[in-house]
């Protein structure tokens, strides 16, 4: 499959010194919905900005379906739709000119820019807002009129940084499926967040950026493939006068009916519970302690390489 | 792009900041005809017939082109400097500079709307100005050509203030400091004839004191510098300004990082 985007020997060194990408190779494949995780200050947004032309190199070069960013700059930035972190569009104008003006900045003649800004702002739930000054919608639906406005040139690669921060979780859940959706049709995706979890739903690469390096670039899969343990919460049916010693795992009380376990990925979760029955002890439920994702990203992060133990 | 498609951005950029100072006109195109019908009264109604004649016309007629150049010259530039600046603010200059629009297209836009901004003030002075003398024309040519390259410059002058600015501060700075005085002393109220020889050759250095004189030459036929330097100059700075507001766009001053 083609290449959405290719960047070789990426680097960028702002004025007063910082250092903010040290050589950063990365290949995103057509139609993907590929996930870039990492810390604050991990180099992220200076990525996506110069991804979208915001922030100028100093190193590397950079590829969209083949245009080099560079030197064929126009065919570039006409293959991408961005969703900024941050809110970008004048407060003081009214979406359906917002949406339609953007259109416009690509080529797009009036009438037709009208057209395809009523269909993003009805797709995205803000056609009944359309003549209301911007500064005067909620969170939520200033995220989703970005989502609009960077969808009206149709670009073949949407780049979201953070774009489901601050939204209630009915919005959010929403927001996931409408971009089910354009990625099912053929629209490449990268997804910067902060909710892992958001990254673990919805992308099928990630790669994990930290200090302006790339520490890890995988599947989503193999990636949670590769964590050893999990912590899982136990919700008992009666509490519990004393902690039992198991022979396979380790359990550690968390209140009188709630016990946290550790669970080998090569150990059957079934020696648990046959245990557990062994010492009379009934369980209602069992939940995940954090996302596996965040374990992981945690781990990552934390050893500071790709190559450290995951555990 | 190819130019069919620039052509539609920039007209998109054109509309976006003529509506900008439409939806505001209360704050845009109201106060400077306020201010200048007040002018009309006070020195050319008032103060006007105890003056008596200048250059052999009477004081309002010899005021009236000066006041309209004021008002194009101001309201073209404020437009450009607090609209660059406020899309630099709220960081919506992105929704161009992530766009396939090359810069040009994004200062020519910008200076469009500046120089609609400037010639819409200035045909509603005029209109008021009406109220109080009936207009005199020697050369429609010479006074629509120089009011376009008027508002043209400083509407490029106002966008180099824009890039720039870092703060609110600093777009009120340069007209208030610069603009205002150069403006007043560039023979709107008066010819340089009247004044010593050293005042007379230190107005020479004030650019728009041929852009008030060449577009009251339109009005009135009569003017202290030739026209061809007036011209000369005009159309010089506009060229410097150009290439200049150019190359900070292209180096991203104050909106790339």
């Amino acid at each position: 499959m083609a290449a959405a985007l290719t960047i070789q020997d990426l680097g960028k060194t702002y004025k007063g010194g910082v250092t903010a990408l040290k050589g950063v190779n990365l290949e995103v494949a057509e139609g993907d919905f590929f996930g870039l995780l990492g810390p604050n200050g991990a180099g992220k947004t200076t990525l996506i900005g110069i991804l979208s032309s915001l922030v100028n190199k100093s190193a590397g070069s950079v590829s969209i379906f083949g245009h080099d960013l560079g030197s064929d700059t126009a065919a570039a930035k006409a293959c991408i739709g961005l969703v900024p972190q941050e809110f970008n569009f004048n407060m003081f104008e009214p979406p359906i000119e917002i949406v339609a003006n953007q259109a416009g900045y690509y080529g797009i003649e009036r009438s037709e820019a009208f057209r395809r800004a009523e269909q993003k702002l009805r797709k995205l739930d803000l056609w009944d807002k359309r003549q209301v000054m911007s500064r005067t919608l909620s969170g939520g639906m200033k995220r989703r009129l970005m989502i609009a406005r960077a969808l009206v040139n149709e670009p073949k690669l949407l780049i979201l940084d953070e774009p489901t921060a601050g939204v209630d979780i009915e919005i959010r859940r929403s927001m996931w499926k409408f971009l089910r959706e354009i990625n099912d049709a053929g629209t490449t995706i990268i997804l910067t967040t902060h909710y892992l979890e958001e990254a673990e739903s919805l992308c099928r690469n990630i790669a994990i950026i930290d200090k302006g390096e790339l520490i890890e670039n995988t599947s989503t899969r193999k990636l949670l493939n590769s964590l050893k343990k999990e912590t899982f919460v136990l919700d008992l049916e009666a509490p519990l006068a004393e902690l039992p010693q198991l022979k396979t795992h380790k359990l550690k009380r968390v209140d009188d009916q709630t016990v946290e376990a550790d669970i080998c990925r090569d150990d059957p979760i079934n020696t648990l519970f046959t245990e557990l029955n062994a010492h009379g002890i009934k369980v209602l439920s069992m939940r995940n302690k954090t996302n596996r994702l965040e374990e992981l990203f945690m781990n990552l992060v934390e050893n500071g390489n790709g190559n450290g133990a995951i555990t | 792009m190819n130019t069919g498609e620039k052509l539609i951005a920039l007209k998109a950029i054109v509309t976006k900041e003529i509506l900008r100072f439409s939806r505001i006109w209360i704050q845009t195109v109201l106060p400077p005809v306020i201010t200048t019908a007040l002018y009309f009264i006070i020195f050319g109604n008032l103060i006007g017939p105890r003056i008596g004649e200048m250059d052999g016309f009477g004081y309002m007629e010899f005021i009236i082109p000066g006041l309209i150049m004021m008002a194009v010259i101001t309201n073209s530039y404020a437009n450009v400097v607090s609209s660059f600046y406020g899309s630099k603010f709220q960081r919506h200059i992105e929704e161009m500079l992530i766009s396939p629009v090359p810069n040009y297209i994004i200062l020519i836009g910008y200076v469009s709307g500046g120089v609609a901004r400037g010639l819409t003030v200035g045909v509603a002075v005029t209109v008021v100005s009406l109220v109080f003398h009936p207009l005199n024309i020697h050369s429609l040519w010479v006074m629509f050509s120089m009011i376009i390259l008027t508002a043209i410059l400083f509407s490029l002058a106002g966008l180099i203030n824009g890039v720039y600015a870092k703060s609110f501060d600093d777009i009120s700075i340069i007209p208030t400091f610069v603009l205002t005085p150069l403006t007043y002393l560039g023979g709107i109220f008066y010819s340089i004839s009247m004044l010593p020889e050293f005042w007379q050759q230190l107005s020479l250095a004030n650019p728009i004191l041929y852009m008030v004189n060449a577009f009251r030459y339109g009005f009135l036929g009569v003017s202290d510098i030739s026209l061809l330097t007036s011209y000369a100059i005009s159309i010089g700075f506009i060229i410097a300004l150009y290439v200049f507001s150019l190359y900070l766009l292209r180096k991203g001053h104050g909106i790339r990082t």
